[in-house]
């Protein structure tokens, strides 16, 4: 097994999962994510991607393999000790999961609270998160007052509102229109050059080639081909990234 | 690494990660319900305990020796003897003969009053005395041998044997009422763990949000049990008033019983203090039940 080296932030190897008894809906999966690097993860419906990215995230333990996290082993470490993992990662879920009784500011709000911000530290970055996404005057409507569009939006507001070290955003574009797509992913590159691994699973083959210095890690069927060969183990040495505009 | 998390409240906000009203509302009548049971259950028990503890300190040291003659004059001169005898025997701190008036008063509810002249019915010549130390066999047994020679018919008895009885019914309330305080704090945990698991589940989806976010255990419990600490003290206070009322109207009414046993129940201040902590007491079971409530449902989610 490989051992924690500078910029690995996230490596797993040979993870299988299944969930209860049935087939594995991921087999053999092994790859490395490098500290500021920007992941696209596509692949059908049905192929896995929802599945990997919990496993990134840190709501499902796999079957087999082993994954390091910000050089912890994930598989044996005491549930006490996830919380301060997942504070260093954001995450915006496929069905958005926000709080339906927490207003559109409380939801952003949360990752903040949650780590302990003081209360006036907080007011004036969510609404201004809120109003970069667009949603400063829906800022006290509840979730289920919100379009999917919008309601996808604050769940993206609350990923990034702590400037988490990953982001993980499973289908961040899939309710808003094509204008709005591209604005989420600039958030996503600027977040990106400040530091933050970003991984994103997608449908969307337009997407991907809106960022140029992206990998593309592809699953088929549970399976994870590497048609870059970014993901090799070892890995080859860190990219430089071109500078956008 | 390091792992340890700091404690960190959520902020002001922190009560509003479950829905406000999901515990209270039914939750705090239950509490205050209880509470005022544990009141007055308690207030009982003190009241048992101070009779126990009063009467028997006023009685333990008491002897009656009655002198059952059939003869008033025999058994006025064994009286007068067995008092002599009695105020030289060493440890009777006093000795004195309860007079016929007195002997008239008190058994005027049984036997109605003296006919006058000569009673129909002998009754015995009663003494009063006092011993420094508390009653025993031996001291009986001591004062017996003395009197025989002087007062053959007298027949000497600790006071507190008379209402020895009485003191084991009443000690056994007393276990009772601390039995019942018992189940009534088991009874509150119970409610408490019903609701809160109950709230638990109707709140699983936004502890799972929380928990991804990074939230731990203990601040998904602390709101919980900010929560059921509200409504500990609201039910609290409303029970401790109700019950309040009840132990006075009670203290009232047997107060005006005017019976010596009653009135040595009195509750003392130090009493009042203890029954205005069970709403103290009340509402750290309840939070300590829902912190721990929480705690053990949480450790088998992820
Ligand atoms: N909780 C679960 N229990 C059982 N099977 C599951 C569960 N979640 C997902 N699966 C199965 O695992 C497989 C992969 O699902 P996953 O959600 O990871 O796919 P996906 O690539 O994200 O699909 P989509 O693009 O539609 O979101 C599917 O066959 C799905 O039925
Ligand atoms: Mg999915």
């Amino acid at each position: 097994m490989s051992s924690s080296t500078e910029g690995e932030i996230v490596q797993f190897d040979n993870v299988g999962l299944r969930y209860g008894t049935d087939r594995e809906v991921l087999s053999n999966v092994s790859f490395t994510l490098f500290l500021g690097g920007f992941y696209f993860l596509t692949g059908a419906s049905g192929a896995g991607k929802t599945s990997l990215l919990k496993l990134l995230y840190l709501a499902q333990r796999p079957s087999r393999g082993a994954i390091r996290m910000f050089g912890a082993d994930a598989i044996t470490m005491p549930r006490e000790h996830l919380p301060l993992l997942r504070r260093r990662i954001g995450v915006v879920f496929q069905e958005f999961r926000l709080v339906q009784h927490l207003s559109a500011f409380d939801n952003v709000a949360l990752p903040l609270r949650v780590s302990g911000v003081a209360e006036r530290e907080i007011a004036k970055p969510v609404a201004d998160m809120l109003e970069w996404v667009g949603l400063a005057d829906r800022m006290h409507a509840l979730p289920a007052q919100l379009s999917g569009g919008e309601q996808q939006r604050v769940a993206i507001a609350r990923a990034v509102i702590h400037r988490p070290e990953m982001l993980v955003a499973d289908e961040p574009t899939g309710n808003v229109d094509p204008d709005m797509a591209v604005k989420l992913l600039r958030l996503f590159e600027a977040l990106n050059r400040l530091g933050t691994t970003v991984v994103v699973a997608t449908h969307d083959v337009h997407l991907l080639k809106r960022v140029p210095d992206s990998l593309i890690m592809r699953l088929d069927k549970g399976r994870l081909s590497d048609p870059t060969g970014a993901l090799r183990y070892p890995p080859r040495v860190p990219r430089t990234r071109a500078e956008l505009d | 690494m390091a792992f340890k998390l700091p404690s960190l409240p959520f902020g002001k906000s922190e009560a509003e990660l479950i829905p406000q009203g999901r515990l209270s509302g039914p939750m705090l009548w239950v509490i205050a319900i209880m509470v005022a049971l544990t009141v007055i259950a308690a207030a009982a028990g003190l009241a048992f305990s101070n009779t126990v503890r009063n009467a028997s300190d006023a009685l333990t040291g008491g002897v009656t020796v009655q002198i059952v003659n059939a003869q008033a004059g025999e058994r006025d001169r064994q009286a007068q003897a067995a008092l002599r005898a009695l105020r030289t025997t060493p440890g009777v701190a006093e000795a004195s003969l309860v007079s016929q008036h007195e002997i008239d008063r008190l058994i005027e509810p049984w036997l109605g009053a003296p006919a006058g002249g000569d009673a129909a019915i002998p009754v015995p010549a009663l003494i009063d005395a006092r011993m420094r130390d508390p009653v025993t066999g031996e001291t009986l047994g001591a004062l017996r041998r003395s009197l025989r020679t002087v007062a053959p018919s007298a027949r000497v008895d600790a006071q507190s044997t008379w209402l020895e009885p009485v003191f084991g019914a009443i000690g056994t309330l007393r276990w009772l009422t601390l039995a019942l305080v018992g189940v009534l704090g088991f009874a509150l945990a119970a409610a408490v763990l019903l609701a809160v698991r109950n709230a638990l589940g109707a709140n699983r989806e936004t502890i799972e949000i929380v928990h991804l976010l990074g939230g731990t255990d203990r601040q998904i419990a602390r709101v919980f049990q900010r929560s059921i600490g509200f409504d500990a003290a609201g039910g609290g206070a409303i029970g401790l008033a109700l019950g309040l009322v009840v132990v006075l109207l009670l203290g009232r009414q047997f107060g005006g019983l005017g019976a010596g046993l009653v009135s040595s129940g009195a509750l003392g201040w130090s009493d009042w203090i203890l029954l205005a902590l069970v709403p103290v007491a009340g509402v750290a079971l309840a939070m300590f039940t829902a912190r721990q409530t929480v705690l053990r449902a949480l450790k088998t989610m992820l």
